[in-house]
């Protein structure tokens, strides 16, 4: 038998979502983890992305050059647009189908709405916006197993969950928890199509507009600097300070939660376990306490600068420089020296 | 309330609710990495409180009513009371020892099962669920009972454009990962919705005065409905808890003081430090 990890291939309009290409990486490397188990039977291991859309044979290539072995294609126009039915009864019978043993889900929006479903269509477990995922080796089974670990209790507590008796595994990894593989131009695989039986008639959604909204949804997700601020900017309008910052960095804003639920900033801003998972080259956080809900979702940003009046503030830990003082003073002082720094590069 | 057809139509809402542990408020046992349970307030799930307020917000226009149920401890009383003076008509408690333990999976059975019922006795519109709890943060309960009643979907909902009783429809405007989108799906329609979706208003003086006494039904895992009793709870729980622990401790990097060091000197020595690391020259548009 075949021992499958899948991957959802998540796409809008074409554009393949990144952390379907960050899911593929796991899942190449959660297979290795198996590799052991497979050479001692007849098994075989094999690395699957399934990708729902219409005409999306495009980037049924560019998932094998991120890694898939296999990719399952249902490719009809009744899934030109994401419904939650239609794909989830197409995703049910491909896992019917096939069985996979792991199947991997981006939680993004679209991810999380889908995955609901389809786990619940199975009967089997899915663990949510995981941040560690790994085969391992589980007393009373006969095979390794999916260790799905997450925070729970707002990042209070970091809980490994197992579904020890149902398949497929089912978990899915926000954007960004993991990094992207390397693309290999030259890997080669096999492109399967499927077909399902889904008709516009039993899609039971109808979808009617888009209404853009580029001005307000920022996607701090994929940034490389971003700037945060948190309550102790004191108002609203130590935003503007900070944006000026973001742009002197070619970055982006970000805040904490409780500057969102002030009202001081969009929630499309929002850094953490009710926001955003981010991991970029340079997080500052500016006026931010640190609570361990905003944590988990930026401590695995490359260097965090951290600038709070308050040196106990828990930010401090976790930062690769803190700076104690005042974020009024501190920030205006950064911003000079980073202008008189580029100045001085083109010269 | 309107006269179609030689009958009444009226609106019928349900709203599945969670009672939460404030996850603000939270601590941790730092020797054995234990939630401390004892003194954290538990509160109704922020997201549910929007989605009876925009229940309620519709029953108010149409005329009807608005049921609210929750799997939950004994104390989930106070959260249901809580719905009832946000305009709610009724709430059912579904409270049993052989429920505990439940995950998604057996969450969603046992509030399918009650919602069929419920619609049994008194056909349903629209089930509302708040788009995710902060306990948890699964976001999957919603999508997991739509999934087993077979209603439409709709997820991160921040507004009903127009809900339609005699055509059977339901418009709905949501949030996506790029842009928002409008929906029409027919009735009954589940939604999970974000707080955009109604504004919590202040309680009414009647409904405050009716919740205060307010008791809910309490149903039990054989009565009314006799649930199955290998889908509940532990039993009926694809996924256990393997183990548990507290959040890696990160090595703590350099503090500096601006007021021991001066402010522009604390600066460049942190400048100088994210350049060292090599982020910086990425940053400035170097290339290497």
């Amino acid at each position: 038998m075949t021992r499958r990890f899948w991957v959802f291939i998540e796409q809008e309009n074409g554009q393949v979502h990144p952390v379907a290409w960050e899911l593929l990486g796991v899942a190449r490397r959660l297979a290795s983890e198996v590799q052991d188990e497979v050479d001692k039977t007849q098994d075989q291991v094999a690395v699957e992305g399934i990708l729902v859309g219409h005409e999306v044979e495009p980037l049924a290539e560019e998932a094998i050059r991120y890694g898939a072995e296999r990719v399952y294609a249902l490719d009809a126009p009744v899934f030109k647009h994401y419904r939650n039915k239609p794909y989830h009864a197409g995703l049910v019978s491909l896992a019917q189908k096939y069985q996979p043993e792991v199947f991997l889900i981006g939680a993004t929006t679209l991810g999380r709405d889908l995955a609901g479903s389809v786990a619940t269509r199975l009967q089997t477990g899915l663990t949510a916006d995981c941040t560690q995922l790994q085969m391992g080796e589980v007393k009373n089974s006969p095979r390794k197993l999916l260790l799905a670990t997450r925070p729970a209790f707002g990042g209070n507590v970091i809980a490994t969950i197992l579904c020890r008796n149902h398949l497929p595994q089912m978990a899915t990894v926000r954007p960004r928890v993991f990094t992207l593989p390397a693309l290999n131009p030259r890997a080669k695989g096999e492109i399967v199509h499927e077909t399902v039986a889904v008709t516009e008639e039993t899609a039971g959604a109808q979808v009617l507009e888009f209404i853009a909204d580029a001005a307000a949804r920022v996607k701090i997700e994929y940034a490389d600097v971003i700037v945060a601020g948190g309550r102790g900017l004191g108002g609203p309008a130590g935003f503007a300070l900070l944006k000026e910052l973001a742009e002197a960095l070619g970055g982006v804003v970000g805040a904490s939660r409780a500057c969102v639920d002030a009202g001081w900033i969009p929630y499309d801003h929002q850094v953490g376990q009710t926001g955003k998972t981010v991991r970029p080259k340079l997080y500052v956080a500016a006026g931010i306490s640190g609570a361990i809900q905003h944590k988990v979702g930026m401590q695995n940003s490359d260097f965090i600068l951290a600038i709070n009046r308050d040196s106990h503030a828990p930010i401090f830990d976790i930062a690769t420089v803190g700076l104690v003082g005042d974020l009024y003073e501190v920030i205006p002082a950064m911003l000079r020296q980073i202008r008189a720094l580029k100045e001085a590069r083109h010269e | 309330m309107r006269f179609v057809n030689g009958r009444y139509i009226l609106f019928h809402a349900l709203v599945g609710i969670k009672q939460v542990p404030d996850t603000a408020n939270i601590r941790i046992d730092p020797e054995t990495g234990n939630l401390i349970r004892q003194g954290v307030p538990t509160i109704l799930n922020p997201y549910d409180a929007h989605a009876v307020a925009a229940a309620v917000e519709w029953k108010r226009k149409l005329g009807g009513k608005v049921t609210v149920i929750s799997m939950g401890p004994p104390s989930t009383v106070t959260s249901i009371r809580e719905c009832i003076e946000l305009g709610a008509d009724r709430g059912v408690l579904i409270s049993a020892r052989q429920f505990s333990g439940a995950d998604t999976l057996a969450t969603s059975y046992v509030l399918a099962e009650t919602v069929k019922a419920i619609h049994q006795q008194d056909p349903l519109d629209l089930i509302f669920f708040g788009k995710q709890a902060i306990d948890g943060d699964t976001a999957q309960v919603g999508p997991g009972v739509s999934a087993r009643l077979d209603f439409p979907l709709v997820t991160y909902a921040i507004k009903i454009r127009e809900l339609n009783l005699e055509q059977r429809y339901v418009v709905t405007e949501r949030k996506t990962e790029h842009r928002n989108e409008v929906i029409k799906t027919p009735l009954p329609t589940a939604l999970t919705c974000e707080k955009e979706i109604a504004e919590i208003p202040f309680a009414a003086l009647p409904d405050l005065i009716y919740s205060l006494r307010y008791e809910p039904e309490v149903w039990t895992a054989e009565s009314p409905v006799r649930f199955d009793a290998g889908q509940l709870g532990l039993k009926g729980s694809p996924t256990t808890v393997f183990k548990v622990g507290t959040p890696e401790k990160h090595a703590p990097g350099e503090v500096i003081q601006t007021f021991e060091v001066g402010v522009e000197s604390a600066v460049k020595t942190a400048l100088d430090k994210v350049m060292a690391s090599g982020v910086f020259s990425s940053i400035l548009g170097e290339t290497r």
